[in-house]
């Protein structure tokens, strides 16, 4: 099972791990050593994926950092359209990241390299990215590039016995620039911009496209997708980040998507930090999202063949989502106690409620319960992410 | 040519002045809201990074979710 | 032959402004100021004439401020005794954080309160933290931006030749 169902996924983990990284930090300053642990746990649609990570942070001297980090996801179950396999599903990704800092002057450098493997997948990303300051340190740029390399499986066998039979491999390689900059003394705008492009096996091998069949007892069979060998995409956001004056931000975004697959997706956030003396920190958000689907997807083809690409991944369907998320920061150390700076603990839980337009659960519905090919209702599901987290400065 | 050389030299001088002179309209000093932890692009970056891994496993967007800056301009 | 004179013409041009943009700070009388002490009471620049003054700049949020300040105060102890004296000017809008800040991490030299920022601004502050080094003319002869550790070093270099003058 594979638990990247989106290509090049890594590449923009670690693109956007290392902007995140100098994001925290006062511009020219590396950020304070540091080291964390966290937990997580995603529930919905039939799936449970547990994460658990740490993370290690040391400067040698004042310009040069180096962070390492060590995550693993483990899931169960079995999600909507993982139809050929009828039992649980079970598996683990292991990822492996470290990252080199270097400051001098107005500039920072950042090198990393991020390693996942799954029983049936492996990925590599290499990246680097360049932030200045300038105009009196009112205006970032940052620059990025990340090259992703994967290799594709799938297991034909079961969850405790596996038989993986390697597919082909795909690449990826990822521009950002970004641009923040601060208007006032209270607001501090930021513009993201993006570019994507891929090539090589970038289906998912457990899904399959479906096509009505008479002589099926369902009414339709199954059959292998097609996708394109290449997908480019951009993406634009626009955030600001404004201060309240009684002491509490307003952030809000939104990101606008387009790629040569014909989706085009909107997302909007909206977030509200509000802070208690020293020691705790509560913070909500909401996040719509929409997309409509791709120009090769279709939830039930006519015939097998009907197109030269066909594709039934979820991602792919026209859908909207919306996020409700509340998150709660409390320092145990607020001022710091021998060796540490600083010491936080985090609750964090998302509800996250799925919606698609264009793509039916079948697995719940069909002939079998009174509904024709193409009259089962539509997939919806909700999601529920908790994360619980530890970070300690030193 | 002889009217360009005047024009071009003024637009010298005027780049070079605007290079130089760009004088920050918030000073140093006045960026303690901007320094506050709460204001920071990302407070969580380990989290932030997650959420996004699970959205671009479900959604068929990816890309430019971050920014980098702010904060006290020291230094 | 008139490109190279026009470029010559530029290049003078570009370093007439970038000289200005110094020229402005130091060289130039030290602009007197009277502020309140954190530990109460008034006390200004011409207190301290015909001593070497070092005024920094610094902010409770400012971290490597913070990192000099130890730095800073071992300097001023041991220079004091040659006639040299250190003041610093907090820039912070509320007082509180800035005594709950010395409670915990005491400095031996004098910390002023600028909440106005009207020091900063007669000084040019234009990087946090920001030192400005007087001789004993009241005449300002240096002006340091920002802190790198090792700038404690300069530091020294330049009030030691000051002492001496």
């Amino acid at each position: 099972m594979r638990l990247e169902s989106a290509r090049g996924i890594l590449g923009r983990l670690a693109v956007l791990i290392a902007l995140l990284l100098v994001r925290a930090a006062c511009a020219d300053v590396l950020p304070d050593d540091r080291a964390d642990l966290f937990y997580s746990k995603y529930s919905g649609g039939g799936m449970d994926i547990t994460g658990y990570s740490a993370l290690v942070r040391k400067k040698f001297t004042e310009n040069f950092a180096v962070e390492g980090s060590y995550f693993i996801d483990k899931v169960s179950g079995a999600s909507i359209d993982v139809l050929s396999q009828a039992s649980q599903i079970k598996d683990e990704r292991k990822q492996k990241t470290a990252t080199v800092q270097y400051v001098h002057d107005k500039t920072t450098y950042t090198a990393s390299y991020i390693e996942s493997v799954e029983r049936d997948y492996r990925s590599n990303t290499t990246s680097f990215s360049l932030k200045q300051d300038m105009f009196g340190d009112l205006t970032t740029l940052s620059l990025a590039f990340a090259n992703t390399t994967d290799t594709v499986g799938e297991n034909n066998g079961t969850a405790e016995v596996p038989i993986i039979t390697w597919l082909g491999h795909a690449g990826s390689k990822s521009y950002d620039i970004d641009l923040s900059q601060i208007l006032t003394k209270n607001f501090i705008a930021g513009v993201n911009f993006n570019v994507i492009t891929d090539q090589g096996y970038l289906a998912n091998p457990y899904r399959s496209v479906r096509f009505i069949d008479a002589s099926n007892p369902n009414g339709y069979s199954l059959g292998g997708q097609v996708y394109p060998d290449t997908r480019t995409s951009t993406a634009v956001q626009i955030e600001g980040k404004y201060y309240l004056p009684y002491r509490a931000a307003l952030t809000a975004s939104y990101r606008w998507f387009r790629d040569t697959w014909s989706i085009v997706g909107n997302t909007y956030e909206i977030d509200y930090t509000h802070p208690i003396s020293n020691v705790w920190i509560l913070e909500g958000r909401f996040r719509y999202y929409k997309q409509n689907s791709a120009n090769f997807y279709s939830d039930l083809f006519q015939y097998a063949g009907e197109y030269r690409f066909e594709g039934r991944d979820q991602d792919l369907a026209a859908q909207d989502n919306y996020t409700i998320g509340a998150k709660v920061t409390y320092a145990f150390l607020p001022d710091g106690w021998k060796m540490f700076k600083r010491a936080t603990a985090t609750f964090d839980v998302s509800r996250i409620t799925f919606h698609y337009l264009d793509f039916r659960n079948i697995k719940d519905f069909g002939v079998k319960n009174g509904y024709k090919p193409g009259d089962e209702p539509l997939y919806q599901f909700n999601a529920t992410v908790y994360q619980v987290y530890m970070s300690m400065f030193f | 040519m002889h009217r360009i050389r005047p024009a071009l030299f003024a637009a010298c001088v005027l780049m070079t002045a605007a290079c130089s002179n760009i004088q920050p309209w918030v000073k140093p000093y006045e960026r303690d809201r901007l320094a506050d932890p709460i204001m920071a692009w990302d407070r969580d970056a380990i989290s932030a990074a997650y959420l996004d891994h699970i959205r671009e496993s479900r959604e068929g967007s990816r890309g430019a979710s971050g920014s980098a800056g702010g904060g006290c301009g020291c230094n | 032959m008139q490109s190279s004179k026009l470029l010559k013409r530029c290049a003078l041009a570009a370093l007439v402004m970038t000289a200005a943009a110094f020229a402005a700070d130091a060289g130039g009388p030290a602009p007197a100021f009277t502020l309140t002490a954190v530990s109460g009471g008034q006390s200004g620049l011409s207190q301290y004439k015909g001593q070497v003054v070092m005024v920094n700049f610094w902010a409770t949020w400012c971290g490597p401020c913070q990192q000099e300040m130890p730095l800073l105060d071992q300097m001023y102890k041991k220079y004091r005794p040659a006639g040299f004296t250190l003041i610093g000017v907090n820039v912070d809008k509320d007082a509180p954080p800035v005594k709950e800040l010395l409670a915990r991490k005491p400095v031996s030299f004098p910390v002023l309160l600028d909440p106005a920022n009207q020091v900063s601004k007669s000084y040019h502050v234009d990087e946090m933290p920001s030192s400005v080094i007087i001789d004993r003319k009241g005449e300002i002869r240096y002006i340091h931006r920002g802190y790198r550790p090792g700038d404690e070093n300069e530091y020294q270099d330049r009030i030691r030749q000051l002492i001496r003058e």
